[in-house]
């Protein structure tokens, strides 16, 4: 029996050949089980060994494998084949990023919008660890729970109309990671954050379009989180002038 | 070349290189202290761990509780006075990791949950649902970018240890941007570069847990210890050799053979499912063996049923086994049974350290999965690794600081020249080299079917030496390797094929290590030699680097109070 093949068409991009990408076809063999990311490295391994992606866990977690999939940011560890076949499938780099090579992207510019938020515990006084842990009840996990769930894939950035526009964005992943410290009670930092969150690249830049949230693998809900953090930021400045103590912690 | 100056250089990203940077950034604010990682530190292979870390923080539970499961889990191989260290300083831990932010699973009253684990005989193993590893990396991570002194080097690959005048002084590394070597030079190099899974074709690990920490120290002069204990996770998906992790049966989670019986009633009545890794591992081989399992594309399995926990106990417990099996099974754990068998799991052994991480080369140590303290001997429990990551982390972080502030200023022009004869070779024998024909991807492929042929659950004298031999004519292919990818800018082939040297290094330790320990011992047993034996080798292997391949040396085990005895549950 001959076996049943797929056809990729993948982007290739190479800064030493110039600035132009181009579009490259491989044909694969074709399994029910494989997904996007087996086929790549089918080609890697057997066809063309200087085909580029990073990957690492292949169980939707690491957060290293996001790329356009017939133009959606997804996971290409956890997208099979089959939703394609027996049509060809498109492989390119994730959006309103710079390419570095074929299917690298460049993430400074994300890594530096995390930090920006301030993703850490901020408190007036540390306890010791002697002191033993800080009581937070199963409710008070819930609260900030989901917006812990994000795995840095930066899905949410591809699908993003406003990031796309302007790069200045502070962007879903980062708006729901502040979200995720400001709900947690153990953290008193949420003025800090609010600096960076109040300005125009902060949250008032977001339309909500909502895409983030629909493309998001592990359902953070970014959309959600910027939601909130308007409402409260708005709320709290309003307070905050009639109140001038509150607002603060 | 460019050389960047620091004063501690750690290589690895995961649980246990940032809880050394952010220990070694607390003992001094003067110190710069660079993390290098060939991938962004939130990618590190802890992220996939999924049930828990071990300590002793319950009510019911002690140290020495701890202290005793963790040795006999061991069979009596774990370095006792490592043990004690580890299980005192655990709990601390844990606490530290919730004070910075990590969402443990809570008790209704607020404290932290625990749930129970195998082998450990009570409730011991903290967690955040099932992904724990992802949480406790994330915080670690985000904790980190707090401390300006703390600067990564994201997505440099580690080449070679620069040793000058008997002192490790820095790392040979390339930047993925343009494959260029850098010099980094530090007065101390910390080595937390994980384990070596892909070594065998079905693994629960990474694509990056190529053993490269393992192979630098190995070069350098420095022995691995206790390289022949491979642990094999009762529990993988067939195929993809995805975790199910240990916690599903913690929770209560039935293994079950074709015959619907809970199998594990012949091998182990006492703890049945709880039972230590090894002992699991190796009873659904016999019953696979016995025809008692499942036939699948992917070979024989038996199940996995925690469809009596019901949904919601596996929602809030267990939410990532439902994805998984969802996402690349197909099925839904609530209602049917999960395929599964033992799967390449974890290293115990690994670079040879004292209790502070020091290795014997002077300037150079380790911690997490790439060392060998011993506090895991000859099998390990799960959800000591995490916690294991934790302290010992903390404790190299702290001693190579302390160290670094006292240590002579390194000897910047001789260590840039080891630098710069770095770059030729990577140039001469990958880059610009001519000729061969041999593809990396083959190589691999057949380096990880001998390894799981050879040094599989059983083993004998015979798997092990075809094995052995089958590494060393691999090593002659991979002579002439040819590399598609001339290209500078990230190129990966480049550095697969720089693993793929690592890891046929590493191998030829395990099979080595594994020939020449005639006993059954932990997760190292062999058929034609089925007990253990304390007279011959109740004691710690070291695998030398020579020309010739490893030379096995043997060490003591430490005692402090736990004397050696029949391993009974
Ligand atoms: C699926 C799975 C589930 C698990 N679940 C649990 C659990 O529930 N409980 C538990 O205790 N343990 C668990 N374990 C084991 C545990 O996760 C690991 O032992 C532990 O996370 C290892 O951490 P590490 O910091 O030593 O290394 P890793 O997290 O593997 O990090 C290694 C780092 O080294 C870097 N690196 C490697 N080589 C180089 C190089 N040449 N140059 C530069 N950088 C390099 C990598 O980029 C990475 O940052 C699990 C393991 C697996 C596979
Ligand atoms: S919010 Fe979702 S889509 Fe965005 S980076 Fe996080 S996990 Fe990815
Ligand atoms: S490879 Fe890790 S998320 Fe896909």
């Amino acid at each position: 029996m001959a076996e049943e093949t797929m056809t990729l068409r993948v982007t290739r991009y190479r800064p030493e050949r110039g600035p132009d990408s181009y579009l490259d076809e491989f044909d694969v063999p074709y399994r029910e089980d494989m997904v996007v990311l087996d086929a790549l490295n089918h080609i890697k391994d057997d066809i063309d060994g200087s085909l580029t992606y990073r990957w690492s866990c292949r169980m939707g977690v690491c957060g290293s494998c996001g790329m356009m999939v017939n133009g959606m940011p997804r996971l290409t560890c956890s997208t099979y084949l089959r939703e394609f076949h027996p049509e060809p499938v498109v492989i390119e780099p994730l959006e309103s990023f710079p390419v570095i090579r074929d299917l690298v992207v460049d993430m400074t510019d994300f890594l530096e919008k995390l930090r920006e938020v301030k993703p850490w515990v901020i408190r007036e006084r540390e306890d010791a660890v002697e002191e033993g842990e800080y009581l937070q009840t199963p409710e008070e996990v819930d609260r900030y729970k989901q917006f812990s769930m994000c795995i840095n894939c930066m899905l949410c950035y591809s699908a993003c109309p406003v990031y796309a526009q302007d790069p200045e964005f502070l962007g879903p992943a980062a708006i729901a990671l502040a979200s995720r410290y400001n709900l947690d009670s153990r953290d008193q930092g949420r003025s800090e954050r609010d600096e960076v969150l109040g300005v125009d690249t902060g949250i008032w830049d977001c339309t909500f379009v909502g895409e983030c949230s629909v493309v998001c693998p592990k359902d953070v809900d970014p959309a959600a989180a910027i939601q909130r953090t308007k409402v409260s930021t708005t709320t709290r400045g309003m307070l905050a002038a009639v109140w001038p103590h509150r607002g603060r912690r | 070349m460019e050389t960047i100056e620091h004063d501690i250089v750690i290589v690895g990203g995961g649980a246990a290189g940032l809880r050394a940077a952010i220990a070694a950034a607390e003992v001094s604010p003067q110190l710069s202290i660079a993390l290098v990682s060939k991938v962004y530190p939130m990618r590190s292979h802890t992220v996939s761990a999924e049930g828990g870390a071990g300590a002793a923080v319950g009510g019911d539970d002690s140290l020495d509780l701890h202290a005793f499961d963790t040795i006999r889990g061991s069979d009596y191989l774990a370095d006792q006075d490592a043990v004690e260290v580890f299980v005192a300083e655990s709990p601390g831990e844990i606490v530290q990791l919730e004070h910075w932010g990590c969402p443990w699973s809570r008790e209704p009253d607020g404290t932290i949950a625990v749930r129970a684990f195998g082998g450990m005989s009570v409730n011991r193993t903290v967690f955040a649902a099932d992904k724990t590893g992802f949480h406790l990396l994330h915080t670690l991570f985000q904790t980190s970018l707090k401390y300006e002194r703390i600067v990564r080097h994201d997505e440099f690959f580690v080449t070679s240890l620069l040793v000058e005048d008997g002192r490790c002084a820095g790392v040979a590394a390339i930047d993925l941007l343009d494959s260029e070597v850098r010099c980094i030079t530090a007065k101390a190099v910390i080595l937390c570069t994980g384990g070596c899974g892909r070594i065998f074709s079905f693994t629960t690990n990474a694509a990056i847990n190529t053993g490269d920490g393992m192979a630098l120290a190995y070069r350098a002069g420095v022995p691995l210890e206790d390289m022949e204990f491979v642990q094999y996770h009762p529990t993988g998906l067939p195929g993809t050799g995805i975790l199910m992790t240990e916690a599903s049966r913690g929770e209560g989670g039935y293994l079950v053979n074709n015959e619907g019986r809970r199998f594990l009633e012949d091998y182990i009545p006492s703890k049945m499912e709880l039972g230590p890794r090894d002992i699991l591992s190796r009873a659904i081989i016999q019953e696979i063996e016995k025809g008692h399992a499942f036939q699948g594309p992917y070979g024989e399995y038996v199940h996995l049923d925690v469809r009596h926990l019901g949904e919601r106990t596996i929602d809030t417990k267990l939410p990532f086994v439902r994805e998984l099996v969802r996402d690349f099974v197909g099925i839904d754990p609530v209602h049917e049974p999960i395929p599964v068998r033992p799967v390449v799991h974890y290293m115990m052994g690994g670079v040879d350290t004292d209790l502070v991480g020091r290795t014997r080369l002077p300037g150079l140590y380790a911690a997490g999965e790439a060392a060998c303290v011993s506090i895991n001997g000859a099998n390990r429990l799960g959800s000591n690794s995490l916690s294991e990551c934790l302290v010992f982390g903390a404790r190299v972080g702290r001693k190579a600081a302390e160290d670094a502030l006292d240590a002579q200023p390194v000897p910047g022009n001789p260590v840039a020249r080891l630098a710069e004869s770095e770059q030729e070779r990577l140039v001469g024998s990958y880059l610009e080299k001519d000729g061969g024909r041999e593809r990396i991807a083959a190589i691999r492929r057949d380096l990880q079917a001998a390894l799981e042929k050879g040094a599989g659950v059983f083993r004998t004298e015979e798997s092990l030496r075809d094995a052995v031999m089958a590494v060393r004519a691999l090593r002659e292919r991979y002579r002439a390797i040819s590399l598609d990818d001339r290209g500078r800018a990230f190129n990966t082939e480049l550095v697969a094929a720089l693993e793929l040297d690592n890891m046929l290094d590493v191998a030829e330790t395990i099979v080595t290590s594994g020939l020449v320990r005639r006993e059954s011992r932990g997760s190292h047993t062999r058929r034609d030699h089925a007990v253990r034996e304390d007279d011959r080798f109740l004691k710690h292997s070291l695998a030398f680097a020579t020309t010739d391949g490893p030379r096995i040396e043997y060490s003591d085990v430490t005692i402090t109070r736990w004397p050696p005895a029949e391993r009974k549950y």
